[in-house]
C-alpha cells in the first residue's frame, strides 16, 4: 500500500499548476473568459495540447503519453484550484476515453491524435431530457440501412456540445441495446443550440435528424462500455471536486483571518472557526476516498463501485464545504464579483453531471447486504 | 502508487489475525462481541498473552519490549486486535503511563514499573480530570506540598476510568501554586490506591454500568522518589501523555465489527413483510456509514503513513472527530433497528426479548462518552482551526 506521489507526478502536478495559475490565478479572467464563447480559453486549450495533457490518458501509439489514472487525477485537481473552464474531463477523459476504449485502431489513430494535438474537441452525448442519470439511450434512435447508419433525436444537456466538433453519440439500437457513433460537427441534419450554464461552462441542446454516424468500434450494444467510461469521469470529477473544495476552504479561511466585524477579525469568532474546522474533517476525506479511487482504477479493481464512492462523498463534501464556503464570507459571497460563490456553483454542476450524492448511495445501497466488512485494500477492489 | 498491502505486510496482517483469533480465549472475545463489559480478570489474561508473544507493547521503545514496527505495522496491528474483539491491552498502562516513564522516568522508575505495567502486573488508572478542571486540564487544583521526604497530596479527581480495578494511579497535582502561568508548576506523582487517605467513589453511568470513579485525597503522603520527570514540569509529561492518547482512537477495526453487527441485525429484523435491510431508508443509511468508515480508514492510512518519529500527526484529529461520531452513529442505527425491543434494558430471565436488543441503547447512551473523552470534538476543533488552519 502506497499512497504517495512519486517526484515525476509531483512534477507534473507543479507544472500544470504553474500554467493554470499564469491563465487564472486572477478569478477576474476566468469570469472574463467564461462569458463569452466558448466559454473557456482556446489558447489555454493550445497550450494544455502543447504540455501533452489532451492526451495524457491515451496511448503513446495514438500520440497520447500512456499516463495513468493518478496522473489525470492531478490535472483534474489542478483544473479544480483554479475552476479552470477548459473541457478536460468532458474532452480527454470521457468523450476520449470511449473512443480509446471502443474505438477501432483506425479510430483511434485518427481522433485520438487529433485530440491529444488540440486540433479536435470532442464530447459525449449522452443525456437525454427526463432519463436523468443512465448508461443506456432512449430518446436518441439509430437506424441502419445497409452498411450506412443514421441517428434521430434530441441530446441535451451535451457538455459544450455546441463547440465540439466530434460527437460520441450514444443511441438505442433497433435490435435493443445501446450503441456508440461518432457524428461529425458539420454532419448533415445536425443542429446544435449552445448556452451558458450557471457555472460559466457550456451545454447544448443536439438534434439529429436523420444524421449519418459511424459505429465506435465494432459496434453492437456498449452499455457496459458507457457505465465504465462514466465511472472513470466520475473519479476525475471528484479530483476536480476535491481541487474546487481546497481553494474555496482556503478562501475561506483567509478571508475569517482579514474581514473585521465588531472591531476584530472573524476568526475571533469561534463559532465561525469551528464551522472552518468542519470543512477541513470534509476536505480531508474527500481527499481520501478520490485518491483511493484512482489508485483502485489503476489497480484495475472494481472502477464502478469505487466512483460510486467517491460520487458518493464528494457530493456530501462537496455542499458542505460549497454552501458553508458562502454563509461564512456571508453577502459577498452570493456576488459573481468575488470568486468563492463561483466554486460552489461549479461543485453544485459537477454535482449533478453523471449522477449526484444520492444516486451514488442507492446503487451502494443495493449491494450492502451481499457482504459483511469493506477491505478498501483488498477485494473487489484491489 | 500502488492499493495493496505487500506481501510482507500481507503476512503480517494474517500472523496478526490468527494470533487474535487463535490464542485469545474466545469466551472473552464472545463477550466483546456481545457488547458486554469484559472483567477485570478478562484483560488481565488476555493483556498477559498478549504480552508473552510481545504483541501488547509494540510501541514502546524496543529496550523496554516494544517491536520497532512502522506506523502502518502498528496500525495492522490495532486494526486487527479489534476486529477479531479482542479486549485491548490496558490504554492507561501502554498507551497512556507506559510510555511517560520510558521516557521521562528515571532508571530506577523504569525497572520498577516498566515491565509489570506492560505486563498488567499494576493496574493503573488517570488521576487527570477534576470537577473544575475538564478540558480545561491545566486549571487543576490538587495539590502537593513537600514535607520532609514526602509530598502530601490533598484534593479530588474524577472520570477516573476503572479506578475501582486500580493498583497504583499516576495523578497530576500543583506543587508550586505561586507559579505565574497555570501550566508552570503542576508535578506528576504515582502511588498505590491503597495508600491511606485515597478514598474512591464510583459514579454509576447512564448505562447501569460503573466505569469511572470520584478519587478523593486527603493528606496522601507519597515518597519523593514517586514523582516523575522533574517537580514543576509535569505539563511537559500531561501533553506527551494525552498526544498518544489520540493515537489509534480512529478505532476504524471497532466501527467496522459493530456495522457488520448491525447490518446482521437488520437483516434478521423484519417490518412490512421484509428484513429492515432491504429497506431502502435502513440501506441507505448503513451505505453512508459504510461509505464515511473507508473514507475514515483511508484518512488513518494516509495519517499513519505521513507520521514521523512516532508523533501523532496535525490531522489525527480528524480522526478523532470522524472515528467518534461514527461509532455513534453506528450504535444509534442498532437502538432503531431493535425499534420498540430497545427499551428492555435490564431484562433478565423470562424475557423474550433477545440479549443484543437489551445491550443496544445502554451502549448508544454510553457511547455519547466517545465524543467528549481523549479531548472533547470541540477540543478537536480547535485544535483544527488553531493549529492546522491558523485561524
Amino acid at each position: 500500500m502506497d499512497f504517495t506521489y512519486d517526484s515525476e507526478q509531483n512534477d507534473l502536478r507543479e507544472a500544470v499548476a504553474a500554467l493554470l495559475a499564469r491563465a487564472y490565478g486572477d478569478s477576474e479572467v476566468r469570469r472574463k473568459v467564461t462569458k463569452t464563447d466558448p466559454g473557456f480559453d482556446e489558447k489555454v486549450w493550445t497550450q494544455l495540447a502543447e504540455m501533452g495533457l489532451l492526451g495524457l490518458p491515451f496511448a503513446e501509439e495514438h500520440g497520447g503519453m500512456g499516463a495513468g489514472p493518478v496522473e489525470v487525477a492531478i490535472v483534474a485537481e489542478e483544473i479544480g484550484r483554479v475552476l479552470a473552464p477548459e473541457p478536460f474531463i468532458e474532452a480527454v477523459v470521457l468523450a476520449g476515453g470511449l473512443i480509446s476504449s471502443v474505438g477501432s485502431d483506425a479510430q483511434k489513430g485518427e481522433l485520438l491524435e487529433a485530440i491529444a494535438g488540440g486540433s479536435s474537441l470532442p464530447t459525449f452525448a449522452h443525456a437525454e431530457i427526463g432519463a436523468r442519470w443512465t448508461p443506456t439511450a432512449s430518446a436518441v434512435t439509430a437506424t441502419q440501412a445497409g452498411d450506412a447508419w443514421t441517428l434521430s433525436g434530441v441530446k441535451e444537456p451535451v457538455p459544450h456540445g455546441a463547440r465540439a466538433d466530434v460527437l460520441v453519440v450514444s443511441a438505442a439500437l433497433p435490435g435493443g441495446g445501446t450503441g456508440l457513433f461518432v457524428v461529425q460537427g458539420d454532419a448533415t441534419g445536425l443542429s446544435r443550440t449552445g448556452y451558458r450554464n450557471h457555472d460559466g461552462t457550456r451545454s447544448a441542446n443536439v438534434r439529429f435528424e436523420g444524421t449519418p454516424a459511424t459505429q465506435l468500434g465494432t459496434g453492437g450494444d456498449q452499455t457496459d462500455a458507457i457505465e465504465r467510461a462514466q465511472a472513470v469521469a466520475r473519479i476525475a470529477y471528484s479530483h476536480e471536486a476535491v481541487g474546487a473544495m481546497d481553494t474555496a476552504l482556503r478562501t475561506t479561511v483567509e478571508y475569517l483571518k482579514t474581514r473585521k466585524q465588531f472591531g476584530v477579525t472573524l476568526n475571533k469568532f469561534q463559532a465561525l472557526n469551528f464551522r472552518a474546522a468542519d470543512m477541513y474533517v470534509s476536505l480531508e476525506l474527500a481527499r481520501s476516498i478520490a485518491l483511493w479511487a484512482s489508485v483502485v482504477q489503476l489497480s484495475d479493481g472494481d472502477v464502478v463501485t469505487a466512483a460510486d464512492r467517491a460520487r458518493l462523498l464528494t457530493s456530501r463534501t462537496g455542499r458542505h464545504i460549497g454552501k458553508d464556503a458562502i454563509q461564512l464570507h456571508g453577502g459577498i459571497g452570493v456576488t459573481a464579483e468575488y470568486k468563492v460563490g463561483h466554486y460552489t456553483s461549479r461543485l453544485t454542476a459537477i454535482d449533478h453531471l453523471l449522477g449526484d450524492g444520492d444516486f451514488a448511495a442507492d446503487r451502494l445501497a443495493a449491494k450492502v447486504g451481499s457482504y459483511p466488512t469493506v477491505d478498501p485494500l483488498g477485494a473487489p477492489y484491489a | 502508487m500502488q492499493l495493496q498491502l505487500s506481501p510482507e505486510l500481507q503476512a503480517f496482517r494474517e500472523e496478526m489475525r490468527t494470533f487474535f483469533t487463535t490464542q485469545v480465549p474466545q469466551e472473552i472475545r464472545d463477550k466483546v462481541a456481545a457488547r458486554r463489559h469484559p472483567t477485570k480478570q478478562d484483560f488481565v489474561t488476555t493483556q498477559q498473552i498478549l504480552n508473552a508473544a510481545n504483541l501488547a507493547v509494540p510501541h514502546w521503545p524496543v529496550q523496554y519490549g516494544g517491536r520497532d514496527w512502522t506506523p502502518l505495522q502498528r496500525h495492522i496491528w490495532r486494526e486487527e486486535m479489534q476486529l477479531a474483539k479482542v479486549p485491548e491491552p490496558l490504554a492507561f498502562n501502554t498507551s497512556m503511563i507506559g510510555p511517560v516513564l520510558a521516557q521521562f522516568g528515571n532508571e530506577e522508575q523504569k525497572d520498577r514499573f516498566l515491565a509489570k505495567t506492560a505486563n498488567l502486573d499494576i493496574w493503573w488508572c488517570q488521576g487527570f480530570s477534576e470537577p473544575d478542571a475538564g478540558s480545561d486540564l491545566a486549571s487543576l487544583r490538587t495539590t502537593a506540598v513537600q514535607d520532609g521526604d514526602e509530598w502530601v497530596v490533598n484534593g479530588q479527581k474524577t472520570w477516573t476510568t476503572m479506578g475501582q480495578h486500580a493498583d497504583w494511579i499516576f495523578c497530576l497535582a500543583r506543587t508550586d501554586p505561586t507559579a505565574e502561568k497555570k501550566q508552570r508548576g503542576i508535578s506528576m506523582l504515582v502511588f498505590p490506591m491503597d495508600t491511606p487517605g485515597v478514598t474512591l467513589r464510583p459514579i454509576e453511568l447512564l448505562d447501569g454500568g460503573f466505569e469511572v470513579n470520584e478519587v478523593f485525597f486527603e493528606d496522601v503522603r507519597v515518597p519523593s522518589e514517586n514523582l516523575i520527570g522533574e517537580v514543576n514540569k509535569g505539563w511537559d509529561q500531561a501533553k506527551f501523555l494525552l498526544g498518544n492518547e489520540r493515537v489509534g482512537i480512529a478505532r476504524v477495526g471497532g466501527i467496522k465489527g459493530m456495522l457488520a453487527l448491525a447490518k446482521e441485525l437488520a437483516r434478521e429484523t423484519h417490518y412490512n413483510g421484509r428484513p429492515l435491510l432491504e429497506d431502502p431508508r435502513y440501506a441507505s443509511r448503513i451505505a453512508e456509514i459504510e461509505n464515511e468508515l473507508v473514507a475514515l480508514e483511508l484518512t488513518a492510512l494516509r495519517v499513519v503513513a505521513n507520521s514521523a518519529d512516532g508523533k501523532p500527526h496535525p490531522a489525527s484529529s480528524v480522526l478523532k472527530l470522524k472515528g467518534s461520531v461514527l461509532q455513534q452513529e453506528v450504535t444509534e442505527l442498532i437502538v432503531d433497528i431493535a425499534g420498540p425491543l430497545s427499551v428492555a434494558s435490564f431484562a433478565e430471565e423470562g424475557s423474550d426479548v433477545p440479549d443484543w436488543a437489551r445491550v443496544a441503547a445502554p451502549e448508544y447512551l454510553n457511547y455519547r462518552k466517545v465524543s467528549i473523552y481523549g479531548g472533547s470534538n470541540e477540543v478537536q476543533r480547535v485544535i483544527i482551526s488553531g493549529t492546522i488552519l491558523g485561524l
